[in-house]
């Protein structure tokens, strides 16, 4: 994901001559092909975070459209107030590419596990938040992002998860996607969870459960009329999200119903991670799975939510 | 490159000030007297500087503050607005009546100045931000290939912070020669003395170890101003700093190195009548 998320950049750079590469220090090799075709519009910037984003700024403002991308928590947490204010304040269009967003780097420890990184970014007047689900999702949507309007957070995967958007149910920023119609249950995903409970739905339907899912691979805006006509069918909502709870695509459902549905709305179950930073390890499949966030975890949660 | 000019000295920075440069305190303290509020020690320690910039170096179309091809001038020590809505005002980029409703609720000019006002390149009051954005500014001038100056302007107490120092590095990996950093070196910040707070010393070599080509001058005195910021860019290969030793408060007697007028709310009649003297009004 992230390999493709970025050779878009270099295939925005050949369209449109507004396109900048700003990476802090990637990998050796990084978009070797853009930097090659285009020199002046390639830059490797080491680990400072807040030039970075000021110096996105001062281009932004001159009229280009800068991909910024280095780890997630160093993206999010580093220069918060470089892009509060550098960023949203000026409404520029500047694309933030989060390497490792959730618990991809789980063995790294809680240093690298941007885990609030969603709320953070949701948090900002202006600030577009994405979290595609798998690589073919991600070059369906890094296009739309070129002219957005004010800075856009995009949430990189793993990489080489299992590919499950399909093309014919359209990749609109913005416009949540319907995989399955909610039954009695219906979850809403985020990023690479959507493979996690499309397993969830297909164990709870071999169990006569019916349960639909609702892939917002936008967290801000939020569809907010597509939720809204999926949770009225539902007797219970679950969001399940590789974040904390607090803040995430969890407070983002909630926040968004409690205006659409007063008085109506179902009971909304928030899985995700809890208000604290995990001291384990592992791999990321095993910290989802430690936080119940895998497909048999979520499937045991609409059931217990269902038995209320 | 010029030799640099020896750092002056306290007597020197005791030049007399013109009546232009009277003007525009007025300006500035006029602003600040209709809010009833704002930093008006660090505002007077930059007024020749943004005087002699906006007069003789900028180039600039105060009826078409977007014109592509400006230079740019970023007040990255947000504080000194009233300095630069003076000077701006001054220029015509918007009417001198906005300087009666600083601060006001459906005003345009805050107390940090944001780029909703005509001339301002760039929101800040967060410091440590107007450097990188001029590294940004310097890089895509020099893709679309145009000669534009960019000039951010700093505070002592601002260039404690580490993003500073990442932009200066920046600035002379990319060997931004249209790049200029200006310091307002004033010595004083909110709390005291920079020298108790966070010494800066030696700062010049400091500048010229990050890569800058520096010259030192008095900052208050318009005529040598003049002489160094028309030599811009001090080198060919580097971005240039301009080390301004200045008086907070200058120009107004009670606040000149005072930290006790680095925000200042209200003036009594008492305290203003000097001021007024000073400054040239009746």
């Amino acid at each position: 994901m992230r390999k493709t998320a970025l050779n878009m950049v270099h295939e925005l750079a050949k369209r449109d001559e507004r396109v900048v590469y700003i990476g802090s220090d990637p990998g050796p090799g990084t978009l070797d092909e853009m930097r090659e075709e285009f020199p002046d519009r390639f830059f490797i910037e080491g680990i400072a975070e807040a030039n970075v984003i000021g110096m996105a700024a001062g281009l932004a403002m001159e009229g280009y459209v800068p991909y910024v991308n280095t780890i997630a928590t160093f993206l999010t947490r580093r220069c918060y107030e470089q892009l509060a204010v550098d960023l949203c304040l000026h409404k520029l269009p500047v694309r933030l590419i989060g390497n490792g967003g959730g618990l991809v780097y789980a063995p790294l420890g809680p240093t690298h596990q941007a885990i609030e990184d969603i709320a953070i970014m949701r948090a900002l007047p202006h600030m577009t938040v994405i979290a595609p689900a798998d690589a073919d999702e991600m070059r369906r949507m890094v296009p739309q992002t070129l002219d957005v309007e004010g800075p856009v957070y995009i949430r990189l995967a793993k990489g080489h998860d299992d590919i499950v958007s399909q093309e014919e149910h359209g990749n609109t920023l913005g416009k949540a996607i319907v995989h399955k119609e909610p039954g009695e249950a219906l979850i809403v995903t985020t990023g690479i969870m959507l493979q996690r409970a499309l397993k969830a739905v297909d164990q709870l339907a071999a169990e006569g459960i019916e349960c639909g899912l609702l892939h917002c691979h936008t967290v801000k805006p939020l569809d907010a009329e597509t939720l809204t006509h999926m949770a009225r069918r539902a007797k219970v909502v679950v969001t399940a999200e590789e974040h904390l709870t607090t803040g995430g695509l969890g407070g983002a459902v909630l926040e968004t119903l409690s205006e659409t549905m007063p008085g109506s709305m179902p009971p909304i179950i928030r899985k995700g991670i809890p208000d604290k930073f995990t001291h384990h390890y592992g791999s990321q499949d095993l910290l989802l799975e430690h936080y119940g966030l895998q497909g048999p975890g979520l499937a045991q949660t609409v059931k217990d939510a269902l038995s209320k | 490159m010029p030799k640099d000019t020896p750092p002056s000295g306290p007597a020197p920075l005791a030049v007399p000030l013109d009546e232009r440069s009277k003007h525009l305190r007025r300006m500035a303290l006029g602003s600040m007297l209709s809010a009833g509020r704002g930093h008006l020690g660090p505002a007077m320690s930059l007024i020749e500087i943004l005087r002699v910039l906006y007069d003789d170096i900028l180039t600039y179309k105060s009826d078409q503050p977007d014109w592509p091809e400006r230079d740019r001038c970023i007040l990255s020590k947000g504080h000194g607005c009233l300095a630069l809505y003076a000077i701006l005002a001054d220029k015509g980029f918007f009417p001198k009546s906005e300087l009666d409703r600083f601060c006001a609720f459906d005003g345009l000019l805050g107390g940090h100045p944001e780029v909703l006002a005509p001339g301002v390149e760039a929101s800040t009051g967060a410091l440590g931000h107007g450097l990188s954005i001029g590294v940004g500014m310097a890089l895509a001038n020099r893709i679309k290939k145009r000669d534009g100056k960019v000039v951010v302007v700093m505070g002592d107490g601002e260039i404690n912070e580490g993003s500073v120092w990442e932009a200066a590095m920046a600035a002379a990996k990319h060997g931004l020669k249209n790049l200029t950093a200006i310091i307002d070196y004033n010595k004083i910040q909110s709390y005291g003395p920079v020298n108790g707070v966070q010494p800066l010393e030696p700062l010049a070599d400091k500048w010229r170890a990050f890569g800058f080509a520096v010259e030192e001058v008095n900052g208050h005195d318009v005529e040598a101003l003049h002489s160094v910021l028309k030599r811009l860019p001090f080198a060919g290969d580097r971005p240039s700093a301009v080390i301004c030793h200045t008086v907070k408060g200058k120009g107004i007697p009670p606040a000149e190195n005072n930290p006790g007028w680095h925000h200042k709310n209200k003036l009594t009649d008492e305290e203003l009548a000097p001021i007024r003297e000073a400054l040239g009004e009746g």
